[in-house]
């Protein structure tokens, strides 16, 4: 199977990666051979198969719905990334770009 | 005293023979002198290191020593430990001071063990040769031409050139038993859900495992104590009873019955790897097991459906990483999607980028059922062939790896060439069954260089790690392959 650009070029978008032309000229060969390969899975007579989402076919545990983590944030927020020399927080909130006008 | 078993040294530091600091402190002057050629290591904290060691002697002088207390580990470097840098092996995580502790840290820390660092590791854990790391390629101990294997590379390599006592790693398709393999170490790959996924970086949690790599299965046991057990935090660990691994250690193996796939011999093998895994199995006939012809029809098909769900899942568990609360942020950007963009394209490595990439693409409207469901359809096949297996076997053996170590740069720039390199292994991911390898021999002599390290991979039923462990400790006790070590560092 062959990717095309375009096709790269939109999962990079859905992927939030910033991509230059190259890169996706690059990236549209690379992942065409790992789609050959996957294709493989394609000749599989799967019909009345279960899916297999866990190893030991079991559901997830559900905890008890009551607070169990103490309140970190300070901790927390000293991990924030910096930018342009400070952590991009203030008042205990996390700063971004202006989203909304 | 580098030479000694988990348990010899567990009786020197009780007796006193040699003080947990001062053990330490032979290990991280070898690390200081050996690691710049080898790279095992990403972080280094002797003054931490040192502190535990003194807590450890404090336990030891008051006879409330555990078996593992004093004795210097390292911690894959995908394990969050409070106050250590934990980076996963990319930039995007280049300046990140974890938190807290993964469960697995905490039960070592408890366990009164020594952390003497985190170990080098593919990017994210996605790799076969440890070439992804951000933090440059570690060096295989054998061959420092060649590669460690992936992606818990740095853990192979100090346990295979003394930098450590024993370590942990990771393995969502191979990535401890493949080290271990290339490097002439032990490994083992708990079955799915045994050892808690709580602090440890996600790549692909339906497959992801944590496991311990040290120079023999006794030791493996001891580690296995410590680290497996439920853990509510984390929602697939597993509620059982607490047992020792090492209880079958000493029992014969009259009787076992040691199925041999025949898809693992049909091709793929490189001749010298075949003749070392040929040997193995003929002293497992000398030990007393019976040989059991078997077939994983499906197992063909684990490279492409791992190649889909792995990828998908990591494009999910990737996600969080965008430049806000914390990891990498770009310089410069623009607006709110700039700054995703820009911060995921220059925090991520080129693999971590594809697999984001195909795992977005088979998630995506219109692809799911093809690709997605039929992968997880898939997986059932794979699990049930080893089901109807174990019908007739106690344990599967074949290769770990089709070569010894290769050369780096050897695989070129195909990434389904490195991807083939962990083609015995990821089935047993998909099913959720315990795996491991364990030093069988060598490969052949190539240029006069010595041949490097085979390694034999056993698979468990589910919940057969104390079996595993049986059947590789009595392997090592009628064998030295598991002694041997790097020429100049015994």
């Amino acid at each position: 199977m062959s990717l095309t650009n375009a096709d790269v070029r939109k999962v990079a978008r859905l992927a939030r990666l910033a991509m230059s032309e190259a890169e996706i000229a690059a990236a549209s060969m690379q992942l065409s051979g790992i789609f050959d390969l996957i294709a493989e899975m394609q000749a599989v007579d799967t019909k009345g198969i279960a899916p297999m989402p866990h190893a030991q076919d079991l559901s997830q545990r559900l905890r008890d719905d009551k607070v169990t983590e103490t309140d970190q944030r300070e901790l927390f927020q000293s991990l924030a990334p910096q930018y342009r020399g400070s952590p991009q927080v203030e008042a205990g909130l996390y700063l971004v770009p202006q989203v909304i006008e | 005293m580098l030479n000694s078993s988990l348990l010899q040294m567990g009786a020197a530091l009780r007796a006193k023979t040699i003080s947990s600091a001062e053990l330490t402190q032979l290990y991280i002057d070898r690390i200081a002198k050996l690691n710049p050629a080898l790279n095992a290591y990403i972080t280094l904290n002797p003054e931490i290191s040192l502190a535990q060691a003194r807590a450890a002697d404090v336990l030891l002088s008051a006879g409330k020593a555990q078996p593992l207390t004093g004795i210097p580990m390292a911690q894959k470097d995908i394990f969050c430990a409070r106050g250590w840098r934990t980076t996963c092996g990319s930039k995007m995580l280049e300046n990140f001071i974890a938190p807290y502790d993964a469960h697995v840290i905490e039960q070592f820390n408890k366990a009164g063990a020594v952390n003497l660092g985190k170990t080098n590791m593919d990017e994210f854990a996605m790799g076969s040769s440890n070439e992804t790391s951000h933090f440059g390629t570690v060096k295989n101990p054998w061959d420092t031409a060649r590669v460690p294997g992936g992606s818990s590379g740095g853990t192979a390599a100090a346990v295979a050139a003394r930098l450590c006592a024993a370590a942990t790693g990771t393995d969502t398709g191979g990535s401890i038993r493949q080290p271990a393999a290339l490097c002439g170490i032990s490994g083992l790959k708990p079955t799915y859900g045994v050892v808690s996924r709580y602090g440890m970086i996600a790549f692909a949690s339906s497959l992801d495992q944590a496991g311990p790599m040290a120079r023999s299965a006794e030791d493996l046991a001891l580690m296995m104590n410590v680290m497996a057990g439920f853990d509510e935090r984390d929602s697939t660990s597993l509620q059982r009873d607490k047992e020792d691994y090492a209880r079958d250690l000493n029992k014969p193996l009259n009787g076992l019955r040691i199925g041999l796939p025949k898809e693992f011999f049909a091709e793929g093998m490189g001749s010298d790897v075949s003749q070392a895994i040929e040997s193995a199995i003929a002293e497992y006939k000398k030990l007393g097991a019976t040989l059991v012809d078997i077939s994983l029809p499906n197992s063909k098909l684990s490279v492409p459906v791992y190649y889909v769900l792995a990828p998908a899942e990591a494009s999910s568990n990737l996600s969080r990483f965008d430049g806000v609360r914390y990891g990498y942020r770009a310089p410069e950007y623009t607006d709110l999607a700039d700054m995703y963009e820009k911060s995921r394209a220059q925090g991520f490595g080129a693999e971590v980028k594809r697999r984001i990439m195909i795992g977005t693409y088979v998630l995506s409207h219109g692809y799911y059922d093809a690709y997605y469901l039929q992968a997880q359809k898939i997986r059932r096949l794979i699990a049930q062939d080893f089901t109807e297996a174990y019908k007739q076997c106690d344990v599967i053996m074949g290769p770990t790896a089709p070569s010894t170590a290769f050369k780096f740069g050897e695989k070129g720039d195909d990434p389904v060439q490195m991807y083939l390199s962990d083609i015995y292994t990821i089935a047993v991911n998909l099913a959720g069954l315990p795996g491991m390898s364990i030093p069988c021999g060598f490969g052949a002599t190539v240029d006069g260089n010595p041949g490097m390290p085979v390694g034999l991979q056993i698979i468990g039923n589910y919940f057969g790690e104390a079996r595993m462990l049986n059947v590789a400790h009595q392997y090592q006790l009628a064998t030295d392959w598991h002694s041997r070590a790097p020429q100049g560092l015994q």
